[in-house]
């Protein structure tokens, strides 16, 4: 292996795993992960730490590696980072820390994220000394109590930070079991549900409780939280929850999904598994619509669900694909087929009401707009059918608007995410909000520094407010 | 875990279930629903929550066997538990003084409009409801209905009981006989509420049908309660489930709640059978 490239994590070959809902990544084992991070220059002035929303202190964790240390490697993580295992799996790494390493201006940069993964991955197989040294900082008095409401990364983020600071944290969750997006949306080939299981089992052991089932705005209100059950601040990390839909005609038709259905229903649900009491409609040729990471993972569970077929139609161009790299790739390889500068016109049905068909138009790139990105203009009568049966729509998701319905004083932009400052405040005295419900739906890494940031607000506005009291 | 405090079977293929709900029994409204699992296999479905008793902590749910879970919930005893309950979820009923209402429950629809007729009386109405079923037997909580109605009208689709024919027999009298309807809620089957919807339209009387789509999260998540209403697609969950029922495309929605029968009845019987239901 040239030291010039990153090591290459083994992975299950394409024709494999597009039978199997196995994780298709397998991690680095010790030799590798240590030979790769022996690759880092340790840099005095570490760029890498730049580009991570959390600043985890990357060349320190490394040189654990490098040196053998893997359990004082997650130490040093977990100082910053309550979700390694989830985050070395999803984050866009090439965006972020691995943008600004040094190597990578030559050459490959540190596999960052690789070596955050095999760190996670060893503490959990080895994990005694990383649960009880957390047990140790829960011990003493106290000093507050916080809602978390929504247990995604923004919240469970939340939850650690101010648990670690001996906060009473109580999270809550409106589906049946924690983690959010992490359980509902990102399916078990890319961050198996048993690692997300972990991660929340060790905040638990921090101390934090979670309360499934509990709906805010219709079980409690904010305000309920905080003047009746005593709670000092509220953080909002609901997250983004309601899909959008295209509005062409055909949308209702039996067979089409939105891509978060079909994702809950094959992730949280386990419709995936034989016999699973949850149904699922498994199409024979499939046209997932939009060329996000959703839009892949769709694309890649309707595969795996047996489809013969399966197309991301997508307007714009291969450049401006918003998936990461790697998903893409991974996409390609287990036969996903790109239609590019595609447009979907309307949705096709049968006399009882299924899909049969997805007309669409063919698309050029015309000038640039407002994003930057060059606009995709119509070309006259180049309509055609796809013949499908069905049709996954992967056009993003807006904020669920039933805490700003029910939640007087909260101020939300007119596309109904809500106002905060840099620090995660709100319009509303001791409420705080961070993730996809402020931004629109983005990273998970990028909810986690928001959560960061929040802790940070929540942690000073308690201890002020004790402080006048 | 939501224990069941109280089981008891209301017709062939139907219970009321009065299940320990604290949290639930405090906040609910007439019109919402919860989300039920059973076990860590089990689906999460909608019901309607029937009746609630604040004091007691607890809420109602009457629940009719047509799929698997309902099923496996009609074989469920007093004293088990149910592992999830999730609610209440929707947005409560209008309740209000309208005048002289009309509340039309058709099969197991009765269940739900019972909390709504009651608040309506308490509202001031006058309440005239009207239950159907296809037979006597299939016919639930008639003295329920009769308690808090003003007047109460029982059709069968054989006329085992009460007036012979549907639900929409009854208003279509009200109607002609030049009463002044300020208000109807109907829930029962779509083509019942469609019924319902058909009759007042001309009349341009106020009817409000609640729907209850195949859900996944009730939390306006997974979109696929989505339902046409004056053509443009809304929630069930998060903005209804209550909706202008001469708005409603009540086709689409009857296609949309076939959308897993064949995968439904293929579980039931294993596909190795030769039911022809395939």
């Amino acid at each position: 292996m040239p030291k010039s490239l990153k090591h290459k994590m083994p992975e299950q070959t394409p024709q494999d795993r597009r039978n199997n809902f196995n994780e298709v990544a397998l991690g680095y084992d010790e030799t590798t992960a240590r030979a790769e991070a022996d690759r880092c220059l340790q840099c005095a002035n570490p760029f890498c730490r730049q580009g991570c929303p959390v600043n985890v202190n990357i060349p320190a964790f490394i040189k654990h590696i490098k040196n053998g240390d893997f359990e004082e490697a997650i130490s040093e993580i977990k100082t910053k980072n309550s979700l390694p295992a989830v985050c070395g799996r999803v984050c866009p790494q090439e965006n972020q820390c691995e943008k600004f390493c040094i190597l990578g201006k030559k050459n490959e940069p540190v596999a960052i994220g690789r070596l955050e993964r095999f760190a996670a991955d060893y503490a959990r197989g080895n994990k005694k000394k990383s649960e009880s040294s957390a047990q140790d900082k829960t011990m003493g008095e106290q000093i507050g109590k916080v809602a978390v409401i929504g247990s995604g990364p923004a919240g469970l983020t939340v939850a650690g930070d101010l648990a670690l600071l001996g906060y009473k944290v109580t999270v809550f969750e409106a589906l049946h079991a924690a983690g959010g997006v992490l359980m509902y949306g990102i399916p078990e080939f890319r961050l198996p549900k048993d690692i997300v299981q972990h991660e929340i089992n060790e905040l638990r052991n921090l101390g934090v409780d979670i309360a499934v089932n509990s709906i805010i705005g219709r079980t409690f209100t904010i305000d309920e939280l905080l003047n009746e059950q005593g709670y000092d601040a509220v953080f909002i990390g609901t997250g983004a929850g309601l899909p959008n839909f295209l509005n062409i005609p055909g949308e209702n038709y039996n067979g089409v999904y939105a891509a978060n259905e079909f994702l809950t229903r094959s992730n949280l649900m386990q419709a995936y598994k034989k016999n699973a009491t949850t149904p699922i409609y498994k199409g024979d040729k499939v046209a997932v619509i939009g060329a996000g990471n959703v839009a892949m993972d769709a694309a890649r569970t309707a595969l795996r669900l047996g489809a013969s077929n399966v197309y991301i139609v997508y307007r714009r161009s291969e450049q401006e694909m918003p998936a990461r790299a790697e998903e893409i790739h991974h996409a390609r390889e287990e036969g996903v087929e790109f239609k590019l500068l595609t447009n979907p016109v309307r949705i096709l049905g049968n006399e009882k009401g299924w899909v049969e068909g997805l007309e669409c138009v063919k698309m050029e790139l015309g000038e640039a707009d407002l994003s930057g990105r060059r606009k995709p203009v119509e070309v006259k009568n180049s309509n055609f059918v796809l013949e499908v049966d069905s049709v996954i729509i992967a056009i993003g998701q807006g904020p669920n608007p039933l805490i700003q319905y029910t939640t007087p004083g909260l101020e939300v932009n007119k596309h109904g995410n809500i106002n905060t400052d840099e620090q995660g405040i709100t319009s509303k005295p001791g409420v705080f909000a961070g993730g996809d419900i402020v931004t629109g739906a983005a990273t998970v890494i990028s909810a986690m520094g928001a959560g960061r940031k929040a802790a940070e607000s929540i942690h000073k506005y308690i201890q002020d407010k004790k402080k006048i009291d | 875990m939501y224990k069941i405090l109280e089981k008891k079977q209301l017709s062939d293929g139907v219970h009321q279930y009065k299940i320990e709900a604290d949290l639930i029994a405090n906040k609910c409204q007439p019109g919402q629903f919860v989300i039920i699992r059973l076990d860590e296999e089990g689906e999460r479905i909608p019901l309607t929550i029937a009746d609630f008793d604040r004091d007691a902590g607890t809420i109602t749910l009457i629940v009719q066997q047509v799929g698997n879970t309902t099923k496996r919930m009609a074989e469920m005893l007093q004293g088990d538990s149910i592992l999830d309950v999730a609610g209440p979820l929707g947005n409560p009923s209008d309740i209000k003084f309208y005048g002289t209402v009309v509340c039309i429950g058709g099969g197991i629809g009765v269940a739900p409009v019972y909390p709504i007729a009651r608040a309506l009386k308490q509202a001031g109405n006058y309440v005239v409801s009207i239950i159907g079923a296809r037979n006597a037997d299939l016919l639930i909580m008639e003295q329920e209905m009769t308690d808090i109605s003003d007047e109460l009208y029982v059709t069968t689709d054989d006329g085992s009981k009460g007036v012979k024919g549907i639900v929409t027999v009854p208003l279509h009298n009200m109607i002609g006989s030049k009463r002044e309807i300020n208000y109807v809620m109907a829930i029962g089957p779509v083509v019942m509420m469609r019924g319902v919807a058909e009759v007042t339209r001309p009349y341009n009387i106020h009817t409000v049908v609640s729907l209850n789509p195949i859900m996944v999260d009730g939390t306006g998540m997974c979109g696929g309660c989505r339902v046409k209403i004056a053509n443009e697609n809304k929630f069930a969950c998060v903005d209804g489930p209550e909706f202008d029922a001469h708005k409603v495309d009540f086709e689409g929605l009857m296609i949309r709640q076939r959308m897993y029968q064949d995968q439904e009845r293929g579980q039931q019987c294993g596909g190795n059978c030769k039911c022809q239901n395939h």
